[in-house]
């Protein structure tokens, strides 16, 4: 795009910065309608197991389509799961931003995420690397997608009530 | 510790069988749950494993036996071995990779190196051993091994019996009617989903075989599934469905009994929410009779067949237990497909696994959240049973044991008799 070639690189990480902490902010926020108007329509949000890259034919956490982002927020919002009646609080940070590559209207950001939850009293602490492909439209940056490996995606971990 | 000491003499106190009421400490007495280890995990069968995980010469897997680490492996001749991790020098474990494939296991501390059967093949400087040192009397510690329909076994107890009769026919006639959701292909594990929760192994015990809690748990995960679908997961208003005892803690919940038999009727409509990927298996020149047959595997088994003490094949994958402390219990989800079948089917099951199981599922977070409520539920109230006399004023001799309502608790009452015989010995 020949608006973005223009921009510098600084501006950039700036903004793209500035994008994923607000995203951040509504998850912890549970602010999920504000979050699903952030996807481009054929984004995918997938959290995988282990390294694998071959995210259609392997089993991931999850591999959230449009459908399934809002029948999992639906799920979140209606009150008859009990796990998110009420949910786990969380506070997370994202750090660590590197723009991998710019093509066109796509930038593909890396970044790290860590998230304590807390809920019954106890908090359990997590961490990720995530990888962001970003279209940049007319109204700002729109999600294409998210990819959240966590450490230990192969080992035990916990059943979540809420989005990394 | 050991059932001589008063506490645990009063067997039928802990589990009272002709009022179907557990007591509380069952669930949260750690001197109990060690004798469990013992009398139980010890003693009979666990389930390890599936055959289609060790593809290859050298392929292996962790897994527990109990609270013991095994390697689970293939060797050289094609045989499975399953034996203790733990270096016969020092103790040292000899495998820290979950899974992948070897040509032998080396420990890292003083470098004993092990064959892939678990015999000791050479170690460092072993002229300090003496001449009489054998090394065939050091190799890993193994355990009995066996298979069913792929299935891996494996057993302490030298003199227990088979497998295939500690399951009975009824229990291989129901596997066998589960592995027909491999739509005429072999079954394969295609990845698993693994979470630990705050309860007591036995809290998991009961629930693969508790139809009751589905539409009060689940009511989230029904709304997200279309009308026909919905309706057939509304197997306790329909009350077409049934609980089986099978005998030695073994039991099946049938409930969608339309789905019992995968091969039966396949001239019936293709439910709405597969006719694309008919289409598409059409497309690519399967022809309409494997179509079918794929199509209705695709959606997997309408039972879940619970095996004492750790593995129920539910409905469309494997749903392994593992006990780590009186109130902690591993859990894994073991997402099934077809050996070699259409990679569209394969994924169309995937995407199934993914909406009900594991951490991010529609289903398992709200059961894992209830089964935490338990083991905080039993904080209190020490002296009050826990019931599971569900469904039995109306039960009637099945074929194999008693057969209850679809939402009785007859599965948990079987399983309960197992856990008394065998604490027994
Ligand atoms: S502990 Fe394994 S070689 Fe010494
Ligand atoms: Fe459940």
């Amino acid at each position: 795009m020949t608006q973005m070639s223009k921009i510098d690189t600084k501006t950039l990480l700036q903004d793209v910065t500035a994008f994923i902490w607000a995203e951040g902010a509504m998850l912890d926020a549970k602010e999920y309608d504000a979050w699903l108007d952030l996807w481009t329509d054929d984004g995918l949000y997938i959290m995988p197991i282990g390294d694998g890259e071959d995210y259609a034919n392997q089993v991931n956490l999850c591999y959230d389509n449009a459908k399934m982002r809002r029948d999992r927020i639906g799920r979140f919002h209606m009150g008859f799961s009990i796990s998110s009646a009420p949910p786990a609080q969380t506070v997370r940070t994202l750090s660590r931003f590197r723009i991998e590559a710019q093509e066109g209207a796509e930038i593909t950001v890396t970044c790290a995420e860590h998230v304590v939850e807390d809920k019954f009293g106890r908090q359990r602490v997590w961490a990720g690397n995530v990888r962001y492909v970003l279209q940049v439209t007319e109204g700002g940056f729109k999600l294409h997608s998210k990819i959240v490996r966590l450490l230990n995606s192969d080992g035990m971990l916990n059943s979540f009530s809420y989005l990394f | 510790m050991s059932l001589d000491m008063p506490k645990f003499s009063d067997l039928d106190a802990l589990y009272d069988e002709k009022n179907a009421q557990v007591a509380t400490q069952m669930y949260e007495d750690p001197e109990l749950f060690a004798e469990e280890m013992e009398r139980i995990f010890k003693k009979t069968w666990v389930f390890v494993a599936h055959e289609s995980e060790f593809p290859d010469k050298g392929s292996f897997k962790l897994s527990t036996v109990g609270q013991e680490p095994v390697i689970v492996v293939r060797d050289r001749k094609g045989k499975l071995h399953c034996m203790v991790n733990r270096c016969r020098h020092r103790a040292a474990t000899v495998c820290e990779v979950k899974q992948g494939k070897t040509s032998s296991f080396q420990c890292p501390y003083h470098g004993w190196g092990y064959g892939l059967d678990g015999s000791l093949r050479a170690l460092p400087y072993p002229e300090q051993y003496g001449d009489d040192f054998d090394k065939a009397q050091h190799g890993l510690l193994k355990l009995r091994t066996e298979s069913y329909q792929g299935m891996v076994f494996a057993t302490f107890n030298d003199d227990i019996e088979p497998l295939v009769d500690f399951l009975g026919s009824e229990v291989c006639r129901y596997i066998d009617l589960f592995m027909k959701q491999g739509g005429g292909f072999p079954v394969k594990v295609l990845g698993e989903h693994q979470f630990t929760v705050p309860m007591n192994w036995k809290v998991q015990l009961e629930n693969t075989t508790d139809a009751y809690h589905f539409p009060v748990v689940h009511k989230s995960f029904m709304q997200t599934l279309d009308g026909a679908t919905e309706e057939m997961f509304d197997f306790l208003d329909k009350g077409k469905g049934w609980v089986e005892d099978l005998g030695n803690g073994h039991s099946v919940m049938m409930m969608i009994p339309e789905l019992e038999d995968l091969d039966a009727n396949l001239d019936a409509p293709i439910p709405e929410r597969f006719t694309d990927l008919a289409q598409e298996l059409r497309d690519e020149g399967y022809p309409d009779a494997q179509v079918r047959k794929i199509v209705r595997a695709v959606g997997g088994a309408g039972f879940n067949l619970n095996l004492f003490p750790n593995v129920s094949l539910s409905l469309a994958f494997f749903r392994v237990l593992t006990p780590v402390s009186v109130d902690r219990t591993d859990i894994r989800h073991m997402a099934l497909g077809m050996d070699g079948g259409p990679a569209a089917a394969n994924r169309a099951r995937i995407r199934l696994h993914e909406h009900f199981q594991g951490p991010m599922g529609f289903g398992s977070p709200d059961d894992a959240e209830v089964w935490e409520r338990i083991q905080r539920g039993v904080q209190g109230g020490d002296d009050l049973p826990i019931l599971v006399n569900r469904g039995l004023v109306d039960e009637e001799p099945g074929v194999a044991g008693p057969r209850g309502h679809i939402s009785a608790e007859t599965g948990m009452r079987a399983a309960y008799q197992m856990w008394k015989r065998m604490m027994a010995q």
